[in-house]
């Protein structure tokens, strides 16, 4: 279904500006289903994922441009570099419940937001650094209609594979560990390693976007890794419907558009922003996603 | 040299009291509903730019204060009235996202109440330097210590010697207890959040001479009182103190002996560090659970 | 050969002795309960013995194995496995999933297969359901397969959990008071689930207050009081003994 809309979206795009926005809405849709397989399966909060993101970003951005390696090289040394940050933090990090680990990895982002801000030697600083575009054996990936297809064919694929980790051996363990973590353990599931596992996949996925991101944007400016975009990340995950990969899916997209809706009331954008936030938490906290399925049901089961 | 480092520990002071007064808004509040409300450091904003703003539009400064107070004391309790309460059963994330959305909120209404620009108040008494074996303190960092300090002290009081405080001490303890002897829960939430706005306030007003404020400011100013209250062990006020402190001169220290474009990342180190070895704070309870 | 051995094991909170020098042995393939009254340290023996506390001193051993000091899930793949007393149900999943993780040790647990879902792996996932709906139907849950866990009923989920530590295919299973909170016939459904599971060899060491059920099923009877232990045999002389009689059924008669 989600490949048919992807397929059938584009014939309402009048300008290469809507495949812009679309294009990112796919990039947030990514980064969320991986963080949401964390937040929403596993049931360990992160406040500082925008920080794998800026790495990928940073990493594509400072391998291709200084080192002269290809891009997917790039990306692939970025992800295992930031997968192996993840690991080493991973460890002491999500032994942390509730709101100290939540202050645990929002330090962790702002840590990284702040080294990127102030190495300029190295990433520019504040002004940013530009990135070349995305090719791969002589094919570049270029233009936003293009960009879109293949965001478009790894977002599928993403979904794919979440949907079949959710419904396996691993899966199934990283939600016991939501559900009570001493339970899961005396059945054998050792919860420390499959919390480091997980988190180590969210981290990647967001490290890998970020990647792409660099090139299709060509400017990255170290805010991507800050704390706000963190916080975007998570609401985006939250709003959808944790525990849901559509719904985290879907709640990327509305966020992403959300802007772009508000920018009529500009100055009125963050308030109206903050006001969905709290309405939605308060009215819908399971998200959009799930209290619209279950409302459903209920009226099925009503008649 | 040891001017330099009583330079360093002056203003290590000065911003640490802040942090320790917002670290213990993040404690009381914790107290009561077990919520992290990381709007905190937006009341530290409001109570400062309500003040800068009425000062320049010529109302006398105590005046000034005393409205921005009840200002952020209302906004405050209208964040636990409105927003907290209807989701007092939701889990830790839901309830963190309530908040943050609270503080996009209340900066995106101070953006258009006032403006993006800096505001700052005249020193309270002067802005003639008093010499401290060779380093210089300002008057208004005298405010600063000076206030914060009376402000704990009246906590104290207020926790243990009030009715009303030692109620609000129960509920944090036992919540059902408390409420079999009688003690109002909804009020209790409701006082706290004032108290912790107008800590947030007192913070703000007081700081604003020395560092300025604008809509944004209290975004960081909330995330180190966050990392004061964690350092010390969530819920405990004591602990918050001492972690504001600590982060306070950590900073200076740092700023001052390693470089200054790391001031902002080094309480997360701290409170990193702290986390990985003591994952309940300096000085929180340990917990063993149940089952 | 003892299956279970616990020698002067203890464990103290801040000074109070929840079990003190506690020495005892669980023979293959009998019920061995644990009995005593409210706070005489049945549950954090089961948590100390199940790896979720470490021991202050003492040593279990498992098999003849060292076991004290390692993880739950290093337990529960020597063959341990438990309920709880308060329920540690996964709410977020569908009944039969709670099961299948409770197979988790015995499925190919490598990531990779679990994100591609290779044909194998399908297959195996597929039996494994069908076994534990087949536990399920054991333990009497039949009518609940497809049912999410947190529509259950109270009594419905203590038989869940059994199910759950069935699925690990432990050679013990320690029930920690399986029939509290049951109404007179949901609790003589559950002795009859503990009477087949052990018909079928597994060791089951239980802790109950429901003192018909535990002179009714056990083997033998270890009594606690205040973290030591107070008495142990067959059913018959516990029930004899003047000491367990004063401190525990007297209290109670």
């Amino acid at each position: 279904m989600l490949a048919v809309v992807i397929t059938v979206a584009p014939l309402g795009f009048s300008n290469s500006y809507y495949y812009d926005v679309a294009v990112n809405a796919m990039f947030n849709a990514i980064v969320c289903v991986g963080l949401n397989l964390l937040i929403g399966y596993a049931g360990q909060i992160s406040l500082g994922h925008a920080g794998f993101f800026a790495l990928g970003a940073y990493g594509s951005a400072l391998l291709t441009a200084s080192w002269g390696l290809p891009p997917i090289a790039a990306m692939l040394i970025s992800a295992t570099v930031v997968g192996l940050l993840a690991f080493v933090v991973g460890r002491p990090i999500l032994k942390l419940k509730g709101h100290y680990l939540a202050m645990a990895t929002l330090g962790i982002g702002i840590i990284i937001h702040i080294v990127l801000k102030t190495e300029a030697k190295i990433t520019g600083g504040p002004d940013g650094m530009s990135v070349d575009n995305f090719s791969l054996l002589g094919f570049t990936v270029m233009g936003d209609r293009m960009w879109y297809w293949v965001v478009g064919i790894l977002l599928i694929l993403t979904v794919w594979l979440a949907l079949n980790l959710i419904d396996s051996p691993v899966g199934r363990a990283l939600r016991a560990v939501h559900g009570s973590e001493v339970g899961a353990e005396v059945v054998g599931v050792d919860t420390s390693s499959y919390k480091v596992l997980v988190f180590v996949v969210s981290a990647v996925f967001a490290s890998m976007v970020g990647s792409l991101f660099a090139h299709k944007n060509g400017f990255i400016t170290p805010d991507i890794g800050s704390f706000m975009h963190s916080v975007e990340l998570v609401v985006m995950v939250v709003l959808g419907g944790m525990a849901s990969v559509f719904g985290a899916l879907i709640g990327a997209v509305i966020l992403t558009l959300l802007p772009q809706f508000l920018a009529v009331v500009e100055q009125y954008e963050a308030m109206i922003l903050g006001a969905i936030m709290m309405g939605t938490m308060i009215f819908l906290p399971k998200g959009l996603l799930p209290s619209i399925v279950s409302a459903f049901k209920r009226r099925e089961g009503g008649q | 040299m040891f001017a330099a480092f009583l330079q360093y520990l002056f203003s290590g002071l000065t911003s640490g009291a802040i942090y320790a007064l917002a670290g213990l808004g993040f404690a009381i509040i914790y107290n009561s509903s077990h919520v992290i409300n990381f709007a905190q450091g937006e009341f530290i904003m409001i109570g400062g730019m309500a003040t800068a703003t009425m000062v320049a539009a010529g109302l006398p400064l105590p005046l000034a204060i005393a409205l921005s107070m009840l200002a952020s004391m209302m906004v405050g309790v209208a964040l636990e009235k409105f927003a907290i309460e209807p989701a007092r059963n939701s889990d830790v994330v839901t309830i963190i996202i309530i908040t943050i959305g609270a503080s996009i909120f209340l900066r995106g209404a101070a953006q258009i109440l006032w403006d993006k620009e800096f505001h700052s108040l005249p020193a309270f008494s002067g802005e003639t330097p008093i010499g401290v074996f060779g380093a210089t303190l300002m008057p208004q960092s005298l405010w600063v210590f000076g206030v914060s300090g009376a402000v704990i002290v009246a906590l104290w009081w207020f926790f243990n010697r009030t009715m009303f405080g030692k109620a609000m001490l129960g509920t944090s303890h036992n919540r059902l207890a408390a409420q079999l002897v009688g003690v109002g829960v909804k009020k209790v939430l409701l006082a706290s959040f004032a108290l912790s706005a107008l800590l947030g306030a007192v913070g703000g007003v007081v700081v604003t001479p020395i560092t300025f404020t604008n809509y944004e400011a209290g975004i960081m100013l909330g995330l180190k009182g966050f990392s004061a209250a964690v350092l010390g062990g969530l819920g405990n006020g004591g602990g918050a103190i001492v972690g504001g402190l600590i982060v306070g001169i950590a900073e200076a220290l740092a700023s001052g002996y390693l470089s200054s474009a790391y001031k902002d990342a080094i309480a997360f180190i701290i409170i990193l560090f702290v986390l990985f070895f003591m994952p309940n704070g300096l000085f929180g309870k340990r917990g063993t659970d149940r089952v | 050969m003892s299956l279970l051995k616990v020698e002067s094991l203890s464990k103290e909170f801040g000074g109070v002795h929840a079990i003190e020098n506690l020495t005892f042995s669980v023979e293959p393939g009998d019920i061995h309960s644990i009995i005593g009254p409210n706070g005489a340290g049945k549950t954090t023996l089961f948590n100390l013995i199940t790896g979720v506390y470490t021991p202050s001193a003492g040593r279990v051993l498992f098999q003849d194995r060292l076991v004290s000091g390692m993880k739950p899930y290093e337990l529960a793949a020597l063959g341990m496995s438990r309920t709880f007393q308060n329920l540690q149900i996964f709410f977020n999943m569908k009944a039969i999933e709670n099961v299948m993780v409770g197979h988790h040790l015995h499925l190919d647990r490598r990531f990779l297969s679990s994100l591609l879902r290779l044909p194998k792996m399908r297959r195996a996932d597929h039996e494994c359901r069908d076994f534990c709906a087949g536990l399920m139907e054991f333990v009497g849950l039949a009518k609940y397969l497809d049912a999410d866990a947190a529509s259950m009923p109270y009594g419905a989920l203590k038989r869940l959990e059994i199910a759950r530590a069935l699925a690990a295919k432990p050679r013990m299973l320690l029930l920690d008071e399986p029939a509290a909170g049951l109404n007179a016939t949901e609790s003589r459904e559950i002795d009859e689930v503990i009477k087949k599971v052990a018909s079928t060899g597994v060791t089951v060491v239980l802790v109950e207050h429901d003192m018909k059920m535990v002179m009714g099923i056990s083997d033998y009877i270890t009594a606690l009081d205040y973290g030591r232990k107070l008495a142990e045999g067959t059913p018959a002389e516990v029930r004899a003994n003047p000491e367990v009689v004063a401190a525990y059924l007297g209290a109670h008669a």
